[in-house]
């Protein structure tokens, strides 16, 4: 972290709480939620993959795993990048739960979906942009002084 | 990642508390993050829980049937079409053609889980011991669909003599509109028990002698409208009880559909001559003519055998709304519409509006006694377009929209909501109330009709958040009352309202007279024997 400006130190940071915060509400509404399922999500795949997606969700077991896999998924994400904790394998697990909603849900030329949208995308939507913010803070971690990656490895250190 | 090697030598024991605190940076977001995701969920559920405190509603159990065990319920298979074969398999028998059909779809199509379902539903405990069809082929299907362990029912050409059998405890009539009251009734004198599909009969005249034979006998009769086994209506009853929508001064209903199967253009097997197929057992009353392959497979385009729109789909909608209100039949019924997307020879029209009127309707309101009385039950269809129109049950106070879902959204006027919606607790754009049995479920509709009946809640409902086949369902319950001696949810109160409000239509269509009901004596007011035998409906 030695070479970042304060200035990129800060927004790093920011970023980083952001994500995991936004992560953490995603998982706790469900958690909520007990008739929350990934269901009507799912089978409202388009797209290159959207047998895969569409078989996850008519698929009662497969569903019951991926519904229990996402929640938890989304909440240990989500504390992960809030406490830097295990920061890379966080983003990393951010960046894969991202790419399944995003290749689930490709906004592509001729794809409609019934689930409404909340702003206009082509090729390129806020869950692929949240995917390379999660990729940014990979290659420029910010937990070792922000965190507890760093707090834990110079307590061990020290110890 | 590298440390700051200059930072660590000049480490004093304050930077070190800093960095401390620095790297603890999730505590105090953690801390406000929980305060905020509190205070969004409690004042989400407070929201909520005030409007279910208001509302009140208590989705309803489904009614209770008893067990199954005993001796099997013998029972008699009379008309193996389309509808006679979805009947034996919601009572656990498949022709072998369906099973392998629905094997290779299922494989093709991962979500088509039809085959699945039949296989996982309960044993009802029944054996066929007899099938009759008026069609050779359709004989022979039923007989292999009934065939359990070698052991196969008995082919009848005519239904007196399954009717004679001693072998047969219960029929399941689904042939024919113009033949169901006639082999009721015999069925009924036979001692057998009664599941029969709507229209009840065909006639006016019929309807009144199969209620006085139920009446007078110890038989067991369910009319064939299966969605009163839906959860959701279960459960809009219970809103209708509570008062929610307040006055309701019009229901509309709809059928929509533009496709050949729900214009009643079946397939004419390959196999049908006067060889195979029992004219004459067919036609029975109608009037005779010579043999006719499209008559007898595509029987619901005339009169002569089927009841039209009125009796064929008008009645689901009748009932679906009936078992709710119980409001019974019309005061009066004016009707008008005509042939006018398919005009192959049909005489039964495809597009139709039907207005029934209900002078007294009331069952209580928010506003001042006095002020409201009276109901519109609309009933409009086509058979040319399909764009899906809603159900809906509009109140003074609010709206339900009724399906396999149901909806219920706040009116901008309402009485009882104002100061709800004054404080923005709820609105007319957001549904206050949403019931959704499936919403843990999964489900897949193959085909245009098949999601109109199953957007109607008629195909299938939720026990347990599990699919079920609300026909099933309704044949269960028909069961459990011959072996437990129980009342059923369409018997022959339901199934007269059901039949004499359709006949009212039909004679308000064919004479194009507003017809009237003389509700004390349980008759048709203004329409002469004489009319109606014009008609063919006396």
């Amino acid at each position: 972290m030695t070479n970042y400006t304060k200035g990129q130190e800060f927004f790093l940071v920011v970023l980083r709480l952001a994500i995991g915060w936004h992560f953490l509400y995603e998982g706790v509404v469900k958690l909520w939620n007990p008739n929350w399922s990934a269901r009507g999500y799912l089978t409202d795949s388009a797209g290159p993959f959207k047998d895969l997606f569409y078989e996850m969700g008519s698929n009662p077991t497969v569903l019951s795993v991926v519904d229990t896999a996402n929640v938890w998924g989304l909440i240990l994400i989500g504390l992960g990048l809030l406490f830097g904790f295990m920061t890379r394998w966080a983003a990393l697990g951010g960046i894969i739960l991202l790419g399944f909603y995003f290749l689930s849900h490709p906004p592509l030329i001729d794809v409609k979906y019934a689930l409404p949208s909340e702003g206009s995308y082509l090729f390129i939507n806020k869950n692929l942009i949240e995917l390379f913010a999660l990729g940014v803070l990979m290659v420029f971690p910010s937990s070792q002084r922000w965190g507890l990656d760093g707090l834990l490895k110079r307590t061990y250190a020290t110890a | 990642m590298e440390t700051n090697k200059n930072e660590e030598k000049m480490e004093g024991a304050d930077t070190k508390r800093r960095s401390f605190v620095k790297g603890l940076i999730g505590l105090p977001v953690l801390g406000a993050f929980a305060a905020g995701a509190l205070a969004k969920y409690q004042s989400d559920q407070a929201a909520k829980r005030q409007i279910l405190d208001e509302l009140n509603v208590e989705p309803a159990r489904p009614p209770a049937t008893g067990p199954m065990a005993g001796d099997p319920i013998r029972v008699g298979i009379i008309g193996f079409g389309i509808r006679g074969e979805q009947l034996t398999r919601a009572l656990g028998f498949a022709t072998p053609q369906w099973k392998a059909g629905m094997k290779e779809r299922a494989m093709k199509n991962p979500k088509d889980t039809r085959l699945k379902d039949f296989l996982e539903q309960e044993n009802l405990n029944v054996k066929i011991t007899a099938v009759c069809d008026a069609f050779e082929v359709r004989r022979e299907l039923a007989q292999a669909a009934g065939t359990v362990d070698g052991q196969a029912p008995t082919i009848y050409q005519d239904y007196r003599k399954l009717l004679e059998s001693p072998e047969v405890d219960a029929v399941v009539i689904g042939t024919p509109d113009h033949w169901h009251a006639p082999m009721s009734l015999a069925a009924i004198a036979a001692g057998k028990h009664v599941y029969v599909e709507k229209c009840m009969t065909h006639k006016v005249a019929e309807t009144y002698a199969l209620y006085d034979a139920v009446k007078n006998s110890a038989i067991k009769f369910q009319l064939g409208h299966q969605h009163r086994q839906t959860q959701s209506f279960l459960t809009a009853r219970d809103i209708i009880e509570k008062n929610i929508l307040g006055h309701i001064s019009l229901i509309q209903t709809n059928t929509n559909r533009n496709d050949d199967n729900g214009a009643w253009q079946y397939h004419i097997h390959e196999k049908a001559s006067p060889q195979t197929i029992d004219w004459e057992n067919f036609l029975g009353n109608a009037p005779k003519i010579p043999f006719n392959k499209e008559h007898f497979f595509r029987w619901r385009k005339w009169w002569e055998y089927g009841t039209g729109l009125t009796g064929d789909l008008l009645t689901h909608d009748y009932d679906r709304v009936n078992c709710l209100l119980n409001m019974g039949i019309p005061d009066a019924v004016v009707c008008s519409g005509g042939v006018y997307t398919h005009r192959d020879g049909r005489t039964v029209p495809d597009v139709l509006q039907v207005v029934m009127e209900y002078e007294d309707y009331y069952r209580g309101g928010s506003q001042e006694s006095g002020k409201e009385k009276g109901m519109t039950f609309i009933y409009s269809a086509t058979l040319g377009n399909q764009f899906s129109r809603p159900t809906l049950l509009m109140g003074h106070d609010g709206t339900m929209e009724l399906g396999a879902q149901l909806t219920v959204y706040p009116d901008a006027r309402s009485t009882r909501y104002e100061e709800m919606l004054q404080d923005q607790l709820v609105s007319t754009t957001t549904p206050m109330y949403a019931y959704n049995p499936a919403s843990k479920g999964v489900d897949g509709v193959t085909g245009a009709t098949a999601k109109y009946f199953a957007d109607k809640g008629l195909m299938w409902t939720y026990r347990d958040g599990k699919r079920v086949d609300s026909t099933f369902l309704h044949m269960r319950e028909w069961l459990s009352a011959i072996r437990n001696d129980h009342g059923v949810s369409c018997g022959i109160e339901e199934g007269f309202e059901e039949a004499m409000s359709a006949h009212m239509s039909t004679i308000a269509y064919r004479t194009g007279k507003r017809v009237e009901w003389d509700r004390e004596n349980r008759v048709i007011k203004n329409v002469t024997t004489e009319e109606l035998e014009a008609i063919g409906i006396a």
